[in-house]
């Protein structure tokens, strides 16, 4: 074997690769060779670290030296200095990874990952996802062997059920419960389903799983065509995830190679085999039927449930359908067993969950949190706060589906049931920060806008009522709001829960009436005032010059482009609010600060 | 179906039916085959569609539904370069919509329109998972991200001269 002295990981998930870490990758590789050091440093493009704020992301082992914001120019310095002679390159480091006498942290002592348990994570960031000897040197298909070798399809099911895993989809249903539905359904071939189509704007979690650890999902779904008896699974994966898709295809086929997937699995009588089957943009995909009708082929529409998947699913057959999230926990609860599981997290929400933390947060990122921290936990501890010292208003969970929570709630426990509570939910896992400049209404408009685009169309209270909605919003955010408005939207929401086909029509309203709920206030300040205090809600705007500062330069008349302003040189000017747009030109160019909005 | 347009696409129709004769026996091909012609077409006129329902034997109705239900199909023919501005939620809460206003204002179209040359597309896309970057924009691969408005002229330049 190979021996290296050194290790450097770069983070290849998606939000490193986006600022540049396969620059920094080719330049580490001339570098290193330029030194003669390749056979002496290994170069290792993992997985999401997290802490996508400060990518790309390099660390260094064995000191553990987690270098941020790296560019190419950065590369030559860290060779030279920290891999040729052994001097970390201190002001290259992560902040907060430090001590003040300059002694480098672990990882688990930085602030971001002090109160994170990592298991649905476990290995991205730490293995190269394109090698599967990686990811069976961390006790991969270890899970699968147990499985097959020393447990019935019986005793698998009954170790999930027994964990007390609950669907990371969204909506929490018993993880064991669905295999068992699958397992005893009748009929001659069974599919087993992966639900890779990550729609939720601002999650991102399932594609750090399939990019920085794709083999965790193909081993538990072969695990769970051996529990429910079925021989064919179908990754279904957005097409808008290029690098989730590629790293798959490569595991899959190494997994082909290896015979780990394919026939006699093991040796036994067990065969299985997964095949990708990419979305095209559809977020009504997600919802399961919806998903099973593009499995298929056909336009993704849902419909009624009974019969569930688990009787009736893709090509009319029995099927298993879960989440990646929920997938990437399964390996662990058969090596580790229920009670380890069931040992971390809430009474009835077990394990931990992943959060795609961004928004108005310092530490932008991906957090796995066990169920039962809370809000302020994440935000502060974890998060690092509100940039700019700005006052936290409210956070979002659940996408267009969920809820906005306010302060008042910053110490609930999260699990499933305590976010539905106070009017959220859990959602995959998005997590969005926003601070005193977002206005409220302007968000509900936001995501009444995305659910009206994607209605499938197919059930009138979901395309019609969400559209009345939204042009009630968007009648509100203009300043055209009207006494009653609150109230109906109340209504239709209420209307639209109950009687809507499928998931994405029942949990459309939530983004409103959550707001509704905890920020009244602003909508009738939006209503009755005409006013928005956040400053978002243009038509809702005034600019103005204050005479006392306004030296008369002249510059804002020069950036308007619209001639609004006018004025004589050296004395206050004016803007006629009849022509102005509301750009915010003259803002950014007045040296006196006599211009303000509100 | 018009015959020029077979004719003057030959190669492009050869290749289609390579990707029919490998998917068709599977379950549920079209989708599949949908995204490798439009790969290779660029888009889907419905002369493509034409032929994928022959070659399919199902009606024209069925792969015209799928075509226009999905967004990333497109029966239109799209710019050499794609700008798409991400309007996730972590993006739209950091101001991506001055972004696009100014995208707009540069080259001239509103999103889903095409320049007259064919250069751009614009798109407000859902969330590119590049949440830490935001605001965030896309042109083809290149990401570009932590934008204020006043960035988008040099960035589109970049691709105008190309």
């Amino acid at each position: 074997m190979e021996f290296f002295r050194s290790h450097v990981l770069i983070c290849g998930g998606t939000g490193c690769h986006s600022s540049g870490s396969a620059d920094v990758m080719e330049t580490f590789k001339t570098e290193l060779a330029k030194n003669n050091l390749e056979n002496e440093i290994k170069l290792v493009q993992t997985g999401c670290f997290g802490l996508c704020e400060v990518g790309p992301v390099v660390i260094v082992y064995p000191e553990g030296a987690f270098y941020s914001r790296i560019t190419s120019d950065d590369v030559p310095r860290i060779v030279s200095e920290h891999l040729l002679k052994g001097r970390i390159v201190t002001d290259l480091l992560y902040h907060d990874s430090i001590h003040e006498d300059e002694i480098i942290k672990s990882l688990n002592e930085v602030g971001f990952y002090k109160k994170q348990e990592r298991l649905a994570l476990r290995n991205c960031g730490v293995i190269d996802p394109e090698r599967i000897e990686e990811y069976i040197a961390f006790d991969g298909y270890k899970a699968l062997g147990k499985a097959l070798l020393e447990m019935t399809p019986e005793q698998t099911i009954d170790v999930i059920k027994a964990s007390g895993l609950r669907g990371r989809g969204g909506a929490g249903f018993p993880t064991g419960l669905k295999w068992e539905f699958t397992a005893k359904a009748q009929g001659d071939k069974k599919y087993v389903c992966c639900n890779a189509d990550e729609g939720d704007p601002g999650a991102f979690m399932d594609r750090s799983v399939l990019e920085g650890d794709p083999h965790s999902v193909l081993e538990a779904m072969t695990i769970a065509g051996y529990a429910v008896g079925s021989d064919q699974g179908y990754i279904y994966v957005r097409a808008e995830y290029p690098i989730a898709v590629n790293r798959l295809t490569i595991a899959i086929g190494q997994a082909r190679e290896s015979g780990l997937l394919g026939k006699n699995i093991f040796g036994t009588d067990f065969s299985f085999d997964i095949e990708l089957r990419l979305g095209a943009g559809a977020f009504v995909c997600g919802e399961e039927t919806a998903l099973i009708a593009s499995i298929e082929g056909k336009r993704g529409e849902p419909r009624p449930r009974p019969p569930f998947p688990a009787v009736k699913g893709v090509f009319g057959k029995p099927t298993l359908l879960n989440n990646v999230e929920t997938y990437a926990n399964i390996p662990q609860i058969i090596l580790n067993g229920p009670e380890w599981f069931r040992s971390i997290g809430t009474e009835k929400s077990k394990g931990t969950k992943v959060f795609a933390l961004g928004g108005k947060i310092n530490n932008t990122g991906l957090v796995e949190v066990p169920m039962g921290t809370t809000l302020r936990e994440i935000i502060y501890e974890i998060g690092g706060g509100i940039p700019k010292g700005k006052k936290f208003k409210a956070a979002q969970t659940g996408g267009p589906s969920g809820g906005c929570i306010p302060a008042d709630h910053l110490d609930t426990p999260i699990d499933y049931d305590s976010l539905a509570q106070i009017g959220s939910m859990m959602g995959s896992g998005g997590l969005i920060v926003m601070d005193q400049d977002n206005c409220m209404v302007d968000i509900a408009r936001f995501f009444l806008d995305f659910t009206v685009d994607e209605s499938c169309g197919k059930c009138p209270p979901c395309r019609i009522g969400t559209k009345r909605m939204l042009e009630i919003l968007d009648r509100i955010t203009k300043g055209q709001g009207e006494e009653g408005d609150i109230e109906k939207l109340e209504e239709l929401g209420k209307n639209i829960k109950s009687s809507a086909l499928c998931g994405l029509g029942q949990t459309a309203p939530n983004p409103v009436l959550s707001t509704i709920h905890y920020f009244r206030d602003e909508y009738e300040a939006h209503i009755r005032d005409k006013k928005c205090t956040a400053g978002v809600c243009q038509a809702l705007l005034q600019i103005t010059i204050l005479p006392e500062p306004c030296r008369g330069c002249g510059l804002c008349k020069k950036a308007c482009p619209v001639d609004a302003i006018s004025g004589e040189r050296k004395s206050p000017h004016t803007i006629d609010q009849s022509k102005c747009i509301k750009c915010g030109a003259c803002l950014e160019k007045c040296p006196f600060k006599a211009i303000v909005k509100g | 179906m018009s015959a020029s347009i077979l004719q003057e696409n030959k190669e492009k129709f050869a290749e289609l039916q390579n990707t029919i004769d490998e998917f068709k026996d599977q379950e549920g091909p079209l989708m599949p085959i949908l995204h490798k012609a439009q790969e290779i077409f660029g888009h889907l006129p419905i002369e493509v569609q034409e032929y994928i329902a022959k070659a399919l034997d199902i009606p024209i109705t069925d792969i015209y539904g799928v075509a226009t239900f999905y967004s990333q199909f497109t029966l239109q023919p799209k710019g050499k370069y794609s700008i798409g501005v991400c309007m996730g939620t972590a993006c739209y809460v950091k101001g991506s919509q001055a972004i696009l206003d100014e995208l707009i204002k540069e080259i001239g179209v509103q999103p889903g329109g095409t320049t007259e040359d064919f250069n751009f597309t614009l798109e407000a896309t859902r969330c590119l998972g590049a949440c830490g970057l935001a605001p965030v924009i896309m042109i083809n691969d290149d990401v570009y991200g932590r934008l204020v408005p006043s960035d988008i002229k040099e960035i589109v330049n970049k691709y105008r001269s190309k």
